[in-house]
């Protein structure tokens, strides 16, 4: 049985005058390990998605299933990093890396230790004890994948987490995060609009289409690139012909919607 | 190494400059004080203005030794601002609990909304005459009507920040599983801090007219009573010698309120 499993999953909103389905019939497979990524333009549904696999809103139609088990409401069994690192500007990084555990009741010492190593271990050091508004982009974003990574989830989702850093501390973040997650063996979901960002990172690459989200294809990163790192990937001749593919399949869902 | 010697004189330069400027504004501050208390002095003295209604600087300040020996002065200011103090703290209490509340139950908050446009439009000291006969002729009335001025507009102001809180720090609780109190505790409430400070200085002003409205009503003790005992028996000395000492406690407590703004919100 697959480890992850997106079970026809539909999702509508409700307002006084209209009703606007943000997915539909979504439905996918991921082992454990297997890194993702859903690639879509603006309004295909993607943070709708990302929050119904975090268990923050209940589908309307389908299931998500970890695991063997049907997600009911937040769980620390998946992880859910956002946009911006919203990190608490009125708590110390260590306050706010150690939040998850707090809120879980399960801050002991081990556990603050081995956090406090987790954020060494993504190369900040001597910053527990500042505030979020005294680190660059880059650290903070980090500090956010700490907090993220402090409950120990077995599922990590990502919703565009290199979009607003600078291109070359984005790079740099993609190897660290890149490196980091097949580290500690997590499955993870990333959502993107950056192909060669998607192909730089993942097994698998999900086209969405816009309003409703739907899967319009699934393209399956050739083997030799899935195990170099994203700087590396981006340098291989593959990355360009799966680019090229990729940038032509979209192309022909925005011309087929315009028309 | 020459370029850094003509920058560095610039630099002079240009804190001279300023510090100059600011003696100015200084000078011309401390000249409109004092050029206004003579005026009013000579004024008085050639009775170019009516003596009886606005005294003189010299006649309110012996009284204020006066009184300042015989302890009257310092016992009514005293409760003055013991009431004006626990009022505007009950207020910003009570009215951010209250929006606790309502952003607890957003039903409750459709439910009230009519009834807090109202009573917010209402003027409340309006009520006086209520507290004193529920709550007696004393402290208890004057302090809370000291407290009612400022609850309501605080409930409002305070709700609207609460419910500007940005929804993805609540997203960011929520994957931990956080309840509704530990989001209200870790999020909603510490990002509303700057909001609630600045209610605080908002209330220093209303609870004073809260405040000195009881004391008229109930004319038995503090600044306000003054006041009013000055103008029934036309002794304007004291009518002004009052009014002075309020200008300056209201003026110190809201510098207080704000070196403990300054002190609270450091970080945002």
């Amino acid at each position: 049985m697959p480890f992850f499993i997106i079970d026809h999953v539909s999702h509508t909103y409700f307002t006084k005058d209209s009703t606007t389905t943000a997915v539909e019939d979504i439905h996918l497979e991921m082992e454990e390990g297997e890194f993702i990524s859903f690639l879509g333009p603006s309004g295909c549904g993607k943070t709708t998605l990302l929050s119904i696999m975090a268990g923050l809103i209940e589908p309307t139609e389908g299931k998500i299933i970890l695991n063997g088990k049907q997600i009911k409401g937040a769980t620390p069994a998946v992880g859910y990093m956002l946009q911006q690192d919203y990190l608490f500007p009125w708590k110390t990084i260590e306050e706010n890396i150690l939040i998850g555990l707090k809120l879980l009741n399960q801050l002991g010492e081990e556990q603050k230790k081995r956090t406090i190593q987790l954020l060494h271990d993504m190369g900040l050091k001597h910053v527990e004890k500042l505030y979020p508004n005294q680190l660059s982009g880059g650290m903070r974003q980090r500090a956010a994948l700490v907090r993220t990574l402090s409950t120990n989830p077995k599922m990590l989702l990502l919703d565009e987490p290199f979009s607003a850093l600078d291109f070359q501390t984005k790079l740099k973040l993609e190897d660290l995060v890149f490196s980091k997650i097949k580290e500690y063996q997590k499955t993870a979901c990333l959502v993107t609009h950056d192909i060669g960002e998607a192909i730089a990172m993942s097994d698998r690459i999900v086209l969405l289409s816009r309003r409703p989200g739907k899967i319009t294809k699934i393209f399956s990163v050739p083997e030799e690139l899935r195990s170099l790192t994203p700087f590396k990937t981006r340098q291989h001749p593959k990355f360009h012909s799966l680019f090229e593919l990729i940038w032509k399949e979209l192309e022909q869902h925005e011309t087929k919607s315009n028309h | 190494m020459k370029r850094k010697a003509t920058i560095d004189l610039l630099h002079q330069q240009y804190l001279q400059k300023l510090t100059k400027e600011k003696r100015w504004i200084r000078f011309w501050q401390f000249f409109i004080f004092i050029s206004f208390f003579i005026l009013w002095e000579i004024a008085s003295r050639q009775t170019w203005i009516d003596q009886l209604i606005f005294s003189s600087p010299t006649k309110i300040f012996d009284l204020f030794v006066e009184k300042l020996l015989d302890g009257s002065l310092l016992s009514n200011l005293f409760i003055t601002v013991f009431e004006t103090v626990l009022g505007f703290i009950l207020g910003t209490m009570l009215g951010t609990m209250l929006a606790a509340l309502l952003w607890w139950s957003p039903k409750l908050s459709n439910i009230l909304d009519p009834y807090l446009v109202i009573l917010n439009a209402m003027p409340k000291v309006a009520l006086g005459p209520i507290f004193i006969v529920v709550l007696g002729p004393g402290l208890t009335s004057i302090i809370a009507m000291g407290t009612i001025i400022s609850v309501i507009i605080t409930t409002i102001v305070v709700y609207t920040s609460f419910k500007e809180v940005d929804q993805n720090y609540l997203k960011v609780l929520q994957t931990f599983g956080a309840t509704k109190k530990q989001m209200f505790m870790e999020a909603i409430l510490p990002s509303s801090f700057p909001t609630i400070i600045s209610t605080l200085k908002v209330n220093v002003g209303l609870s004073w007219v809260g405040v000195i409205v009881g004391e008229f009503l109930v004319s038995a003790k503090g600044l306000g009573y003054l006041i009013i005992y000055g103008f029934q028996v036309f002794n304007f000395n004291l009518v002004l010698l009052s009014l002075a000492i309020i200008a300056v406690f209201a003026t110190i407590m809201y510098q207080i309120v704000e070196l403990i703004e300054k002190k609270l919100i450091k970080n945002q």
